[in-house]
């Protein structure tokens, strides 16, 4: 168990940069979830932090200590690989013995240590197992004791449940989630999937573009994203986005129909005129019959509690409801609600707070 | 295995398999019947009469110095042939798989001999060893090295091998590098994060996933070695000299063609097929059981 | 503090160096490795621009002479070996070993195309008696039964011909395989089409199953048309008639017991002759002859 700092690193593949200066600090015990759509870095990321690539600049440090020229066998880390990466020819045994018999440790702690893992996990009934002779779940769980058995400072794992199917995914992910925090072993988890992110993670950072777009907690970017990547990339149906421009001295936002929305929490700078984004997640739309938005409604998805509609304001901007109830009739009109409205600069997108 | 939708014909399926039966039955079947057959027969020295013998052709030949001493022989050639071309082959197509700059064109560069023919390379390594215009042959001549293949018949041998091995290497490379391009790079990862160094990564996790593939080639290289390499010897070394790199052969086209001593010839082929039908059985379990990695 | 950055700068710049190091050792070796290999071509090529004189006396050269172009034409126009009195030209001796391996290799294609695809596309009595008897082929390769082959070639009046030098060639276990491997994985599917279609079975093999093959014809031909270009116990046997010597069997006659009075440029120059067509295929061609290789031992 340790802290990880990472500083400054960046990546270049030829005249590639993949990173473009990644600072992250994650606290001894936390779980860290790296985000983003692929090609964004997020593995190029961590496995620089595991020693399998170099960085073209920047430092990891472990537990204070730079590690950055060193192995990865001398990182004292444990990876779990997207394709479990089971060592064909080993028995499940040998397979989390491994590490440890290189380390030199006596026999039976070996045996121990191996069957405490096997035991949380519960697959000791397969130890003797070769992989092949394995369903996708359990050797998942095997590349897991592979990880735990060598009591690692830092866990790093690579989209480990990518290749599960969508069920197992769903408890796989609540099983890590459980062990993390019992073992409390600093973590750095990658994944492309914003769900997962946002149940495993303590912490999340959304990657874009080799950047580090956001870091904060799951509710942090979900209520406050920094800007509209992230905005659009968290959340499911993914957030509207509305261009305007500001009025009333920056008090409210005139949108392209001419509908004005007066922000909940204040001006933002800038003043009269300025072009800004506006944000509004789809569960954030209301249906109001009196002083809403006239919504042409193009595709409803009932989902039985409540609707999904896709429609076109008279502008023809597309526009993204989620309604309590069933299909809305014909004239439907919506409103924000005001109190969870985004702001973002027009330019470049980033979210604007109130002056 | 086999279709579940075919079609249907009577004389058509027949006709297909016409001329490839025809060659084999011809050619391969009526001439291995009548090795069998003649085995067991002898003739007298003029050729006049022919006796049955039953297996007495056998008995001679395990009693034949001179047929053990050519046993003796093609154990150790292809036993150094294979452990020599396995050898450098898998050495070569570890640094090959590595990633460094122009690997494409090493590769290119290591596999071309294997177009050149056995008796061909035996060719290239004369201009090599030749005592008086090789190369090599001139350079021990010139060390006070006593080097005259064609008298000296740990030499001789020494040069059938090296010339068969070196022929072989570049079939093994291709095996060898396609074997270990098989082998998931975050299987290697996983090895390296657990702790293990290069030289501990290569014995206990790439050498045992390359080893079907190894013993695979060893099946195939002693194959090579035992029935292909004929050109050599009868390029290089006519078996000489004296017998010393007779291998059985080389025998079998000595004592058939130009000794014509037919009962034995055939009866010697009768134990080559032995060996063959024994070395491909091998490789066949072995290929279905090779699946599973 | 600042001690520990240095110690880590060193601890880097350390580990760059042993990189470097490990790459230029890799480099080494397959350097060493190509080396090895490409000399006694080299010897080779250099000798055959040499004159008879440089080489019997045995001063070894190690550079290029001014004697290629004599050397060569005399090789390809007249042939030699010194006191061997045959000589035959190269040029006779390359046709003869194209000819036969370009028989053999489109022998050994069309007839293993055939009979697989009756094997696999129909169902008839004996058909896995057939399968088997080809299989066992494998098992019979012309080394172990020289003298009663070399009896039956005899029988039929085949010594000395090209037709005997290929035709016995021809069969192939390996081809068959290879060919019945892939047409398994033809999906039931088209035979169903081709047959709601009213296409019968040679209409499937040529417009179906041939176009659906040509790669995998274009790696066995490789292969086979190596195969075919480096026999050497077979054209040893068969021919007497030097008019239809190939050119391994011609290159190795030529050399005799190894005599120091052979014309050693002219055999250089036609060994590289022997050496070139099958070298040209594998590195023209080698995307193909990986696979024709690594597929047939499947």
């Amino acid at each position: 168990m340790a802290s990880l700092d990472i500083q400054g690193v960046t990546k270049a593949f030829g005249a590639t940069n993949v990173l473009h200066g990644i600072d992250l600090a994650v606290a001894d015990g936390e779980m860290v979830v790296i985000v983003g759509a692929s090609g964004c870095g997020k593995s190029t990321l961590l496995r620089i932090v595991a020693g399998l690539e170099t960085p073209s600049s920047g430092r990891v440090l472990i537990e204070g200590r730079d590690v950055t020229p060193l192995e990865p066998a001398d990182r004292d880390i444990a990876m779990v690989f997207q394709t479990y990466a089971l060592y064909p020819h080993m028995s499940v045994f040998d397979n989390m013995a491994y590490g440890l018999k290189i380390r030199g440790l006596p026999k039976a702690e070996i045996r121990a240590r191996v069957e405490e893992a096997a035991a949380l996990l519960s697959i000791g009934q397969l130890l003797d197992r070769k992989p092949r002779q394995l369903s996708g779940g359990q050797r998942q769980r095997v590349a897991m004791g592979r990880a735990i058995v060598r009591h690692p400072k830092l866990f790093l794992f690579d989209e480990p449940l990518s290749n599960l199917d969508a069920k197992l995914r769903v408890q796989m992910r609540a099983e890590i989630r459980r062990l993390q925090k019992r073992l409390s072993v600093t973590s750095l988890f990658v994944t492309h999937d914003q769900v997962e992110a946002m149940t495993l993670g303590d912490r999340l950072v959304v990657m874009h573009e080799g950047r580090a777009a956001q870091v904060g907690t799951p509710m942090e970017v979900w209520s406050r994203p920094a800007d509209t990547y992230v905005a659009s990339f968290i959340g499911s149906p993914a957030m509207n986005f509305l261009p305007a421009t500001l009025t009333e001295g920056g008090a409210a936002a005139r949108l392209g129909g001419g509908a004005v929305w007066r922000f909940a929490d204040g001006a933002r700078p800038g003043g009269e005129g300025r072009a800004v984004t506006l944000g509004i997640r789809p569960e954030h739309l209301l249906p109001d019959g009196a002083d809403g938005l006239p919504l042409g409604v193009e595709l409803a998805e009932p989902l039985g509690s409540e609707t999904v509609v896709h429609g076109r304001l008279p502008d023809g901007t597309a526009l993204t409801a989620r309604l309590p109830g069933g299909v809305p009739g014909e004239g439907l009109r919506v409103a924000p609600d005001l109190a969870a409205l985004h702001v973002f600069d027009g330019e470049g997108g980033k979210r604007l707070d109130p002056a | 295995m086999r279709k579940k939708v075919i079609f249907r014909g009577a004389a058509l399926p027949y006709l297909l398999l016409m001329p490839q039966m025809a060659v084999t039955l011809v050619f391969f079947f009526w001439p291995a019947g009548m090795a069998v057959w003649q085995s067991t027969l002898r003739q007298d020295a003029f050729g006049l009469r022919t006796e049955f013998v039953a297996f007495e052709n056998f008995l001679d030949l395990f009693h034949d110095p001179i047929y053990l001493n050519a046993a003796w022989n093609t154990v150790i050639f292809a036993s150094s042939v294979a452990a020599l071309a396995l050898g450098a082959a898998l050495f070569l197509a570890v640094q090959a798989d590595k990633q460094i700059r122009g690997a494409g064109v090493y590769k290119t560069l290591l596999i071309w001999p294997y177009a050149v023919a056995p008796a061909l390379a035996a060719v290239l390594w004369l201009f090599i060893f030749h005592p008086s215009i090789g190369l090599v042959g001139r350079g021990f001549g010139a060390l006070g090295i006593e080097w005259d293949y064609r008298v000296n018949g740990g030499q001789a041998m020494a040069m059938v091998i090296i010339a068969a091995a070196w022929k072989q290497v570049s079939y093994n490379f291709i095996f060898f590098l396609a074997g270990l391009q098989s082998i998931p790079s975050s299987v290697l990862e996983a090895a390296a994060i657990d702790g293990a160094r290069p030289m501990r990564r290569f014995w206990t996790v790439v050498f045992p996933l390359l080893s079907p593939t190894a013993f695979f080639l060893l099946v195939v290289n002693l194959v090579y070695a035992f029935f292909d390499t004929f050109g050599i010897i009868h390029a290089l070394t006519r078996g000489g000299p004296g017998n010393a790199t007779e291998t059985l052969i080389y025998k079998v086209y000595v004592d058939g063609v130009q000794n014509l001593n037919l009962g034995s010839s055939a009866a010697q082929s009768v134990i080559l097929m032995i060996i063959v039908i024994a070395l491909t059985a091998i490789q066949f379990r072995f290929i279905e059981r090779r699946v599973h990695y | 503090m600042s001690g520990a950055a240095i110690d880590v700068e060193a601890l880097a710049a350390a580990s760059r160096r042993r990189r470097a190091r490990e790459r230029m050792l890799t480099h080494l070796a397959l350097v060493l490795g190509v080396a090895v290999f490409a000399l006694p071509i080299w010897i080779t090529i250099v000798g055959s621009t040499h004159d008879t004189d440089t080489i019997g006396r045995g001063d070894v050269p190690l550079l290029p002479g001014g004697e290629a172009l004599h050397n060569y034409t005399t090789a390809w126009f007249q042939g030699g070996g010194g006191r061997n009195t045959f000589a035959v030209p190269a040029s006779t001796m390359l046709l003869n070993s194209l000819v036969m391996a370009l028989l053999i290799a489109c022998g050994k294609i069309a007839i293993s195309l055939l009979s697989a695809f009756a094997v696999v596309f129909f169902s008839f009595p004996l058909r896995m008696v057939f399968f088997w008897m080809i299989f066992i082929t494998l098992m019979l390769p012309v080394e172990v039964r020289i003298i009663p082959t070399f009896q039956v070639m005899t029988d039929l009046s085949l010594i000395d011909s090209m037709t005997g030098l290929t035709l016995p060639l021809i069969a192939s276990a390996t081809a068959t395989l290879l060919f019945r491997q892939f047409f398994l994985t033809i999906p039931d599917e088209y035979v169903e089409a081709a047959k709601v279609d009213g296409a019968g079975p040679l209409r499937f093999l040529k417009d179906v199953v041939l176009p659906l093959s040509v790669t995998n014809i274009a790696a066995l031909f490789v292969i086979l048309f190596i195969y075919g270009w480096n026999q050497y116990l077979w054209p040893l046997l068969m021919v007497s008639n030097r008019d239809l010597e190939t050119i391994i069997v011609g290159l190795t006659k030529m050399i005799g017991i190894g005599d120091t009075q052979n014309e050693w440029n002219l055999i250089m120059a036609t060994a590289v002759f022997a050496l070139l067509p099958p070298v040209a295929v594998v590195v023209l061609l080698q995307r193909w002859f990986i696979k024709g290789l690594t597929e047939t031992e499947k």
